[in-house]
């Protein structure tokens, strides 16, 4: 691509027909020289997303090949970090919290993906077909759940599944014996210690990050609804198309670019949780709970620090992210004007 | 049964289906808000008490006046405040320079630079944190709110240009050209033709990174040490105790960090999806 010579009034898109002046015609200024000028005005972002976003991805994949300790980090002196090659990689995937880790961070996934999804799609149907009013009273009402901050969202679901004096334990006792007994095989629930158990503790994670996840999705996708033209519909009814097939035919295929992008983000968010789950958990005590970004981060700030280590997980973590992003990434640079 | 009961029968069950939805998704909002006004007899029991009766401000006042690891949240909200309003600042700036290079010329790197943005977005932040945490322990910014600030700007900055981006677009250069006939120079046309118009975009963006600031958790739990400089997410776990938590003082703290975050949110719902999705999908 040429350099535009075509200043501040923009134009640059040389195949513009309604160009009325060649840049040759136009008063010579002072001051910078017009293909500089964008240059000039990227440097700053540039500088910024290169020191603090490339540079440490960078220094991320090197120190995962060094023993980064408390004496390669201090700010006096510090001693160089040796390099020890693959050992960083090699006590990860021997060590058995990999495993677990790995599965807790791609369970919680595919669980909480698939239920944002599902919930938000169903939600976003609803919307459409309330009267504006309701549509109205709904989408205020979810907008409190996707505002609230991601520390307010843990420490208050951890209120509602206290063991003691949680809505939850008491919600569960008011359903009927039998009713309870049938569904979770006991009617008890006072006192039911919902944080002390791996899986308990993912289920009210889950339920957490669903809550504060699914009113993007259900706004997202009624947006997408109402740019269906609703001609469309109409002649799916006269053809006799029932609700379900109306869907599949119509609806689903319609919004598949929005879907995409909307699974690819919501695999991001939900892959990589760490604040709920480090509130929730109360921190780095339980290892069993470790998904990989809080095994990263346990790794490289419990003492002794094992930097180096933690890096290491953080580029596995990293590595299979970008995996599941590259199709994602690919499928905007082909539909968007980033050319 | 008549088509026209049917009708009404399947209008009755929707709007019930909407309320369910609402219920979901405000009571846990409400029960934060409920439990910050009442009394602890209220709070502690395993019976199911529906609004606090009568409200206390017991807990909104404690948590201002004895507050929570050693401070009054007062200080915590303001260092919350000033990383947020220094980011926001900083990072508008940058992002509306790159942003007019982006949407306005073409140039060699133009394709490059926008598929850097979105690929840095993809970067789990957490994955950043231990070479950001060395960065900043070697610069001498450990435990200072710059360091904090400087962070948040690199976090937020690709996704404004993102979406700054399509406000700048917006803009007609008609009005510009017109500008640069009338023999204005190019930070004239900058400043007073091209801004007045992105400033709408430009606040838009702003809040979005003021509520990502202002959320923000991981790096101001790793890279402050110092009780005095904690922003209020990470001041909110000193609440819950070894032994016991309090619900009340929590919960107080809570609402009132969530707060500013839903006045910005009601201001920007509309922005919200485009910012994100379509923003994402078409630019």
């Amino acid at each position: 691509m040429a350099h535009s010579s075509t200043a501040v009034r923009g134009g640059g898109d040389s195949s513009a027909p309604a160009r009325r002046h060649t840049p040759g015609q136009r008063p010579r200024r002072r001051g910078m020289p017009a293909w500089l000028v964008p240059y000039a005005l990227l440097l700053p972002g540039l500088a910024v997303i290169a020191a603090l976003l490339l540079y440490p991805l960078y220094q991320m994949v090197e120190m995962s090949f060094h023993e980064v300790g408390l004496r390669q980090i201090r700010a006096i002196n510090p001693t160089p970090a040796e390099f020890v090659g693959l050992d960083n990689y090699r006590s990860i995937f021997e060590s058995d919290l990999f495993w677990t880790s790995l599965r807790n961070t791609v369970v919680f996934a595919v669980v909480t993906v698939a239920l944002t999804l599902i919930l938000g799609t169903l939600v976003g149907l609803l919307l459409n077909k309330l009267g504006t009013k309701m549509s109205t009273f709904v989408v205020v009402g979810i907008m409190a759940a996707w505002a609230t901050p991601p520390t307010a969202q843990a420490v208050v679901w951890k209120w509602l599944f206290d063991s003691d004096a949680g809505v939850v334990n008491w919600a569960l006792n008011l359903l009927p014996d039998w009713l309870s007994n049938l569904v979770f095989g006991r009617s008890d629930w006072s006192g039911q210690p919902w944080f002390n158990d791996t899986i308990t503790l993912y289920l009210v994670l889950v339920v957490a990050v669903v809550w504060a996840s699914f009113p993007f999705i259900a706004v997202s996708v009624l947006a997408g609804l109402k740019s269906i033209p609703s001609e469309l519909y109409e002649a799916a009814r006269m053809d006799g198309a029932t609700g379900a097939s109306t869907f599949r035919k119509i609806t689903f295929p319609l919004l598949k670019p929005v879907f995409s992008v909307l699974v690819v983000l919501s695999i991001i968010w939900d892959f990589k949780v760490f604040t709920q789950l480090y509130l929730l958990a109360g921190g780095t005590v339980n290892r069993d709970a470790f998904n990989l970004s809080l095994w990263s981060y346990a790794e490289a700030f419990s003492s002794p620090p094992k930097m180096g280590l933690g890096a290491a997980i953080a580029v596995v973590l990293t590595g299979i992210l970008l995996v599941i992003t590259f199709v994602y990434v690919r499928n905007i640079i082909k539909t968007e004007d980033v050319r | 049964m008549s088509p026209l009961t049917r009708k009404r029968l399947g209008r009755i069950a929707l709007n019930a289906a909407g309320i369910a939805v609402f219920l979901f998704a405000v009571f846990p909002v409400y029960w934060m808000v409920a439990t910050a006004f009442k009394p602890n007899d209220q709070i502690f029991t395993t019976s199911f008490i529906p609004f606090p009766d009568p409200p206390s401000m017991d807990h909104v006042s404690r948590v201002f006046t004895e507050g929570v690891a050693g401070h009054s949240v007062w200080r915590y909200l303001l260092n919350s405040t000033i990383v947020a309003v220094s980011a926001v600042v900083m990072g508008a700036v940058f992002a509306l320079l790159a942003a007019t290079a982006v949407a306005r010329f073409r140039f060699r790197f133009r394709t490059s630079f926008l598929i850097l943005l979105l690929i840095v977005q993809m970067v789990p932040s957490e994955a950043l944190l231990i070479p950001l945490f060395t960065m900043v322990k070697r610069l001498g910014l450990y435990d200072q709110l710059l360091g904090l600030i400087v962070i948040n700007v690199g976090l937020t900055l690709p996704f404004s240009v993102w979406m700054l981006r399509t406000f700048v677009a917006a803009v007609p250069r008609e009005l510009e050209e017109a500008s640069w006939i009338d023999g204005a120079n190019r930070f004239t046309t900058f400043w007073r033709v091209l801004f007045p118009l992105v400033a709408p975009g430009l606040v838009a963006t702003s809040i979005f990174s003021f509520i990502t600031t202002w959320n923000e958790f991981v790096f101001a739990l790793t890279l402050i040490g110092d009780q005095g400089k904690y922003t209020m997410p990470v001041a909110l776990q000193f609440f819950v105790g070894q032994r016991s938590t309090d619900w009340g003082g929590i919960m107080a703290a809570s609402t009132l960090m969530t707060i500013p975050v839903l006045i910005f949110f009601l201001l920007v719902q509309r922005r919200m999806v485009s910012g994100l999705v379509a923003g994402a999908v078409k630019g």
